[in-house]
């Protein structure tokens, strides 16, 4: 919890004598309250106040990193329940399992293709971030050797014994990587080999109260970077255990429960879909995926990106003019809204299609169509400026704009606005697009 | 040490809503399908009980629909040739509730006559939606208001562009109705301001607030939902009835679902996308306080209904 200037005054020498450059310690404590100054600036604080300021100071989520060379996924930092609060900040780090007990050869050839998969979704490519390692028989080191001769990417290690992960993290030199499978009995040899290789470490459990403890515990022996690695049999249980987590660690400040969760999404029957899901949205800050299936992938890279999207800012693409498939004088006009998966939904059917048209953006604050049309951000008087503004008129040799069907009600208004075009009417919804420009135009 | 875990207290609760009647409440259902009344976040079942599990109702259309996926008329087959098999064939899959369309080449007696084939199909509670045209909508969802008088139905869709005459024929015939509004906090209240002064009981109206698909505007429908149930809590009674969504509808019409060939191949095997499109649009919003969402495929039935069950487990 931040310090008010009060509290850290009280934490200051209170000698007033101004080598900091500030006048009084009172002056300096509220700008190191509004953290427009450092601690390091007072050269005669106590050593037991710069550890109180450094922990009030602290973000109540620690941030994990889990790095290969340039590759880093990160986790925690957060600061809301609720998405619309501010914005969810560190997107969930997506990673596949592979088992040793499937050998170095079928290892291979799974990250090979997951190393190919990359899927674009509005203009942004994604690909998983890493991949976890679980050791259940057979040579560790092997397939540690085999994942990383195929991969850059950062990664976790799973395991129980503590001599057999070490044969692995000895393969991960420089990195920083994550364990998983520390519990109430072997937290101690783990946290040695979390702290001998400098990797973080999660805490595998269901009850709080052990996990706290164990925390706690870990801290001592020197190891900070900590994951709870949440293992709880059903969604209703993983769902209250989450939000009880990141509530104490919000509202309650409390620092042993101050890490990100890690979640291991299992089961047959499209189960695994429904837990990474959940993991997503209730926040997990690592998800492993026991398979991987681009479309299953597919659909959790694309609620990822919808979930840690800022809400204050909207993917919005530049309101304009844009030309698909070269079109010609008397090629049709379509209008649209600046939403971006408004405008890439548009723009992919109309260039799938093959037929060029020339596709007029508005500006309506990043507002899909029916969106904006209900806060009256689209509206005929907004279409026929970006029509005059973009000087579409000297473009095309036929005057005629298509409206999206959503806004049909507008067409009237449209022509009273344009009187010197055609206002024709399209569909409603983007994928509907091809057969329009085919039959109707 | 034990932990004390944070519990909010709230002051607010989600309106408790009966849908359908049986003969001894003057309707014909087999059994009622009672939804809300929760007085926490959703599931959060270490502060307060939930007293009603989230319900599915299944997608049918009176008449066999031009423009579905063909994964779903491949499915669905023969049963979709009349209202009587699909309503029927949907109990099978799972369904709590069905959902009809009427569509709009249906005269009033043609409407009537699907309810009420529907009603004989299955004992399930009906709700039927006009085909989203004003004067249509009104013309088919009186006549079966009246034909149905004393069922409990839900009709809809009521939008602040027209909702008077669905509420005052389900006011008239003891329905309740569905109250539709653009992913809006604001509008949403608006609009059962609008149909309670109207006089309709408020346990009588349960809130759309309308979802995008996943990929296409999930998010804004999910913080709408967020936001409606935060606010109910806190006490702002025009939030508090229970919502229903329709993730089949939304999943259904996106290009992900509906098509197959020409994607990238990255986008995977098309059926199974497909499914998990509408069983993860439909699982995030059940996890934002969904009480009803609607689907479309019956895998997705099973596994939404495997979710709720591990959701509801109480431990």
């Amino acid at each position: 919890m931040a310090l008010s200037g009060i509290q850290i005054y009280k934490l200051l020498p209170q000698t007033n004598c101004k080598e900091c450059g500030y006048p009084t310690c009172l002056a300096f404590a509220m700008k190191l309250a509004a953290k427009q100054v450092e601690l390091s600036g007072c050269p005669y604080v106590s050593e037991e106040s710069k550890k109180q300021l450094a922990e009030s100071s602290a973000p109540p989520i620690r941030l994990i990193s889990v790095k290969a060379g340039e590759l880093e996924t990160k986790a925690g930092n957060e600061t809301v329940m609720f998405r619309h609060e501010k914005t969810f900040f560190n997107r969930t780090g997506i990673f596949i399992k592979v088992k040793t007990s499937e050998g170095p050869e079928a290892i291979k050839a799974k990250i090979t293709e997951v190393e190919g998969y990359k899927v674009s979704y509005v203009g942004m490519d994604f690909t998983v971030d890493g991949y976890a390692i679980e050791a259940d028989g057979g040579d560790f080191s092997n397939a540690v050797k085999a994942v990383r001769a195929n991969t850059k990417r950062p990664l976790i290690l799973v395991g129980n014994d503590p001599t057999i992960l070490d044969t692995g993290l000895g393969i991960l030199n420089g990195e920083k990587p994550m364990l998983v499978g520390a519990d109430a009995s072997s937290w101690e040899a783990m946290a040695d080999l979390a702290k001998k290789y400098s990797a973080s470490l999660a805490i595998t459990g269901d009850n709080l109260d052990t996990l706290a403890e164990l925390t706690e515990k870990i801290k001592t022996k020197g190891v900070e970077d900590i994951v709870i690695h949440l293992k709880s049999e059903n969604l209703g249980k993983h769902l209250a255990l989450s939000t009880q987590i990141r509530r104490m660690a919000l509202k309650s400040n409390f620092r042993p429960l101050g890490y990100p969760i890690i979640t291991f999404a299992e089961g047959g029957n499209g189960r695994d879909a429904i837990v990474a899901s959940q993991a997503i949205a209730k926040y997990s800050g690592f998800l492993v995926m026991d398979r991987f299936s681009p479309e299953l992938i597919y659909p959790l890279l694309v609620l990822r990106q919808n979930i840690y999207t800022d809400p204050q800012k909207p993917i919005q693409v530049q309101p304009g003019i844009y030309e698909i498939n070269s079109p010609k004088p008397d090629s049709p006009v379509l209008v649209t809204t600046n939403f971006s998966i408004t405008y890439f939904s548009v723009a992919n059917e109309v260039e799938g299609s093959g037929l060029p048209a020339w596709l007029v953006v508005c500006d309506a604050e990043g507002m899909s169509v029916l969106t904006a049309w209900a806060a009256g951000k689209f509206d005929a008087d907004r279409i026929a400026k970006s029509i005059k503004g973009f000087n579409v008129a000297e473009k095309v040799s036929k005057k005629r704009i298509v409206l999206p069907g959503h806004v049909a009600v507008l067409s009237g208004e449209v022509e009273e606005e344009l009187p010197e075009w055609e206002i024709r009417v399209g569909p409603r919804e983007a994928v509907d697009i091809p057969s329009f420009l085919k039959q109707a135009l | 040490m034990p932990i004390e875990i944070p519990k909010d207290k709230w002051g607010g609760k989600i309106r408790t809503t009966v849908l359908g009647a049986t003969a001894a409440e003057g309707g014909t259902r087999s059994h009622t399908v009672t939804i809300g009344g929760e007085s926490s976040l959703p599931f959060m079942h270490f502060e307060t009980p939930t007293p009603n599990t989230p319900c599915i109702a299944i997608e049918i259309k009176d008449r066999k629909p031009e423009d579905w996926s063909p994964i779903l008329t491949d499915i669905w087959g023969e049963a979709m040739n009349s209202p009587v098999s699909w309503s029927k064939a949907a109990e099978l899959a799972g369904a709590d509730i069905i959902l009809m369309w009427l569509t709009l080449e249906d005269t009033p007696q043609d409407a009537v006559n699907a309810a009420k084939s529907v009603l004989g199909a299955t004992g399930l509670p009906l709700i039927v939606y006009g085909p989203g045209q004003v004067d249509k909508d009104n013309e088919l969802l009186v006549a079966v208001s009246e034909a149905t008088k004393g069922e409990k139905l839900v009709l809809g869709i009521c939008e602040d562009k027209n909702y008077r005459t669905i509420v005052a024929t389900a006011m008239a015939n003891g329905h309740l109705v569905t109250a539709r509004t653009p992913m809006d906090v604001n509008l949403s209240k608006q609009l059962n301001i609008l149909i309670s002064d109207m006089g309709m009981s408020n346990e009588r109206v349960i809130m759309d607030p309308t979802t995008g698909a996943l990929g296409y505007g999930i998010e804004y429908g999910y913080s709408v939902m967020e936001r409606l149930r935060l606010a109910a809590l806190q006490g702002d009674q025009m939030t508090q009835g229970a919502m229903i969504v329709t993730p089949g509808f939304e999943a259904w019409k996106t290009k992900e679902a509906k098509v197959g060939t020409g994607v990238p191949t990255a986008w995977g095997e098309w059926k199974e996308r497909a499914i998990n499109w509408e069983t993860l649009t439909a699982v995030a919003l059940i996890e934002t306080g969904a009480a009803i969402v609607v689907l479309r495929h019956p895998e997705s039935v099973k596994r939404v209904k495997t979710a709720i069950g591990e959701l509801m487990t109480v431990s």
